[in-house]
This record gives C-alpha cells, structure tokens and sequence, in this order.
C-alpha cells in the first residue's frame, strides 16, 4: 500500500499518489470466491471426526479465507494484461487504474505467508503446507502457467478450488482421510461442468484475451461432449459420501435428486446448440451447478452441525 | 541550492481522503490482529496455563 505508485496506463507516465481505497483491496481478495472457499472449508472442519477448540477453528477457517483472498490478489497482479481485455474483468482494481500490479503482489505476498503461518500456529503444520500449496498452485501452476497455455487449464487448476475441504479437514485432525479426499474429488469434477458452462456464454471474451478456453480451442460440440461425460462422473460419485457414512440419509436423497437435476441439464446442454436455446440450456447448467455444489455441502453442514456446536473438549 | 518554494508531493483532496481512509483500515486490521493473537494464546494454552510449579 505505498503512497506513490506507478500512474495508470493511460497516464503520463509521472508518479502520483495512489487514490485506492480499502475497498479496492478487498476486491484485490475475490469475496465471492472467498466465501466459496470458507463454506467448503467449514464444511472440511465440521464433517472431521476431531472438534477443534472453536476459537482456533475460526482462526483456521480465517486463514484459509485469507489465503484464498492472497490467492486472488496474487492472480489478478499476474492477470491484468488480459483482464483489461474482458468485459468481465476489465473493471477491477489493476486494470481500471486504481491499484499498481506491483502492490498488489505485494499485498498477495504478505497475506500467503501470514495465512500459512496463522493456520500453522492455530492448527497444524500439515494444514500449514496444505493451505501454503493451494495458494501455489493457483498463483503458479494455474494463474502464470496453465491458464495461457491449454484448455485443461481449469480442470487441473480446480485442483486450488477443491483443496479447501482438505484443509479444513486436516486443521481438525491433522490427517487427510478417504471422506476428505472425496469432498476433494466432488468439486474437482464439478469445476469443468461449471466453468465450461460459462465458458459456452463467455468465449468471445476468452478469445479475445487470448485465454485457450475450452470452446474456443476444442470448439462448443466437443465442450458440451466434455461437459456431459465430467457430469456423469460426478453425479454419482456426489452420491459417495452416502454410503462411506460421512453423509447421512438426507445427503443421499439431496445428492440423487439434485444429481438428477444437473444430469438432465448436462444432457439437455448438450443436446440444445444453436441459438437462444443452446444459450439458456448453458446459463441453466451454469446456475444450477452453484446451486448444485452449495446444496451437497449444506446438507453435510446440517447433518454433522449439531455434534459440533456441541461442548468442545 | 534547495528551492525553498518546493513543497514535494501534494496531494488532492480525494488523494488524501483515500490515503486516510487507507490508514484507518490498516489501523483497524492491526487492532483485529492484536485481539486475535491475544484470543489465539489463550485458547492454545487453555487449562495449562494454571499447570505450573509455583
């Protein structure tokens, strides 16, 4: 946050005082992402069959939201040549001029390695290195190498996205188990149904940043293929939790009719590719795999909620 | 010879409005981490801290 930064682009290249407000970092942290992030990583700490005191519980899942938040900043310090580019991006903090890529990976900086130690200090070390790999992951191998260079990008980079329940998982145990390696796995195959869904709607945008999205290198037909073959992974693989007894019978009922719901979606996106059909048969899939994932670990939350609030040890 | 006139930077009003704006948030966050580390340690220290030889 130093007073004098870099000027905007468009400006003549003097120094001036910096006009960000508190509020523009923020932005720099991705909320929406973030609350993502701390709603599965919640879910991660409540699902363990280990109750952590619940001050330093709150403190991990602060963490874990702080990191996500660094992850964000640290992306969009890396991002802002091809943010400026998209009609989505093109109004955050680096690219509107507001904050210099330079401080925000500044900010990023700091807030990794003050998250990392704030869930090492509070939980474990082994969460510590989990938290401070995520945030690798996703500002390295996603931001600065996959997401320029092939259409897999965000199925490997879901990887970050997905690691949070882990986390959680193991800031309460200390371990990682098969139940918190299947939270892993539900939003890992989630994410390129998810994405790929916007990406149908978005691909002027990607392509114009030059962002190999999926539609626009493998082209609509052979992502709507992509899309239906990761939902009928996932769908049953939601089911999972059921049967290992980290869900109990209302996750089952939630998951099959849900995963019937996103199937049909999936198959009538597929189905559905020319014109104002193809267009809202993509949105539908969109919103409902939010509404999807969110449900799946609400109900987790739910079931395993009460023994939590319980009286810690 | 320093000019005695020069003034160095100064800001605009929305530059200083910013700028303090900025300056309370930091202060506010320190605070917030004060609390928490003070919160943090006691907590991780829970019962045990009574558990000494005196």
């Amino acid at each position: 946050m130093s007073l004098v930064r870099e000027r905007a682009p468009e400006s003549d290249g003097l120094f001036e005082a910096s006009t960000a407000t508190p509020g523009d970092y923020l932005e720099l942290l991705k909320p929406r992402v973030m609350s993502l992030v701390v709603f599965t990583a919640l879910c991660g700490l409540v699902v363990a069959p280990v109750h952590p005191n619940p001050v330093l519980a709150f403190a991990s899942l602060l963490a874990i939201a702080v990191g996500a938040g660094a992850s964000g900043a640290l992306n969009m310090a890396y991002d802002a040549d091809i943010d400026r580019l998209m009609a989505r991006t093109r109004g955050r903090p680096i690219p509107s001029g507001r904050v210099a890529a330079s401080e925000a990976l500044a900010f990023g900086c700091i807030l990794s390695l003050f998250s990392v130690m704030l869930i090492g200090l509070s939980a474990n070390w082994l969460s510590a290195a989990l938290l401070g790999f995520t945030i690798l992951f996703y500002a390295v191998v996603y931001t600065v190498w996959l997401k320029r260079s092939t259409p897999q990008n965000i199925v490997i980079g879901g990887a970050a996205g997905a690691l949070p329940p882990v986390i959680g998982y193991a800031a309460a145990t200390g371990t990682v188990t098969l139940d918190s390696l299947l939270l892993f796995a539900i939003i890992f195959l989630w994410t390129p149904p998810h994405f790929w869904a916007l990406a149908l709607l978005r691909s002027d945008d990607y392509a114009r940043a030059g962002v190999p999205m999926m539609p626009n290198v493998k082209g609509p037909a052979r992502t709507r293929l992509e899309i239906l073959v990761y939902s009928a992974v996932l769908v049953p693989l939601a089911t999972l939790p059921w049967f290992t007894g980290l869900g109990g019978p209302l996750y089952g009922i939630v998951a099959l009719l849900t995963g019937a719901v996103f199937m049909l979606l999936a198959v009538r996106c597929y189905k559905r590719r020319e014109g104002q059909a193809a267009d809202k048969a993509a949105k539908q899939l969109f919103a409902f795999s939010i509404l999807y994932l969110f449900l799946l670990f609400a109900v987790l939350l739910a079931e395993r909620g009460l023994p939590f609030a319980a009286p810690f040890g | 010879m320093v000019d005695s006139k020069v003034k160095g930077i100064v800001l605009t009003p929305e530059q200083q409005r910013s700028r303090r704006a900025r300056n309370i948030a930091i202060a506010l966050v320190v605070g917030l981490l004060v609390v928490l580390v003070y919160v943090l340690t006691i907590a991780k220290l829970g019962s045990h801290v009574a558990d000494r030889k005196l």
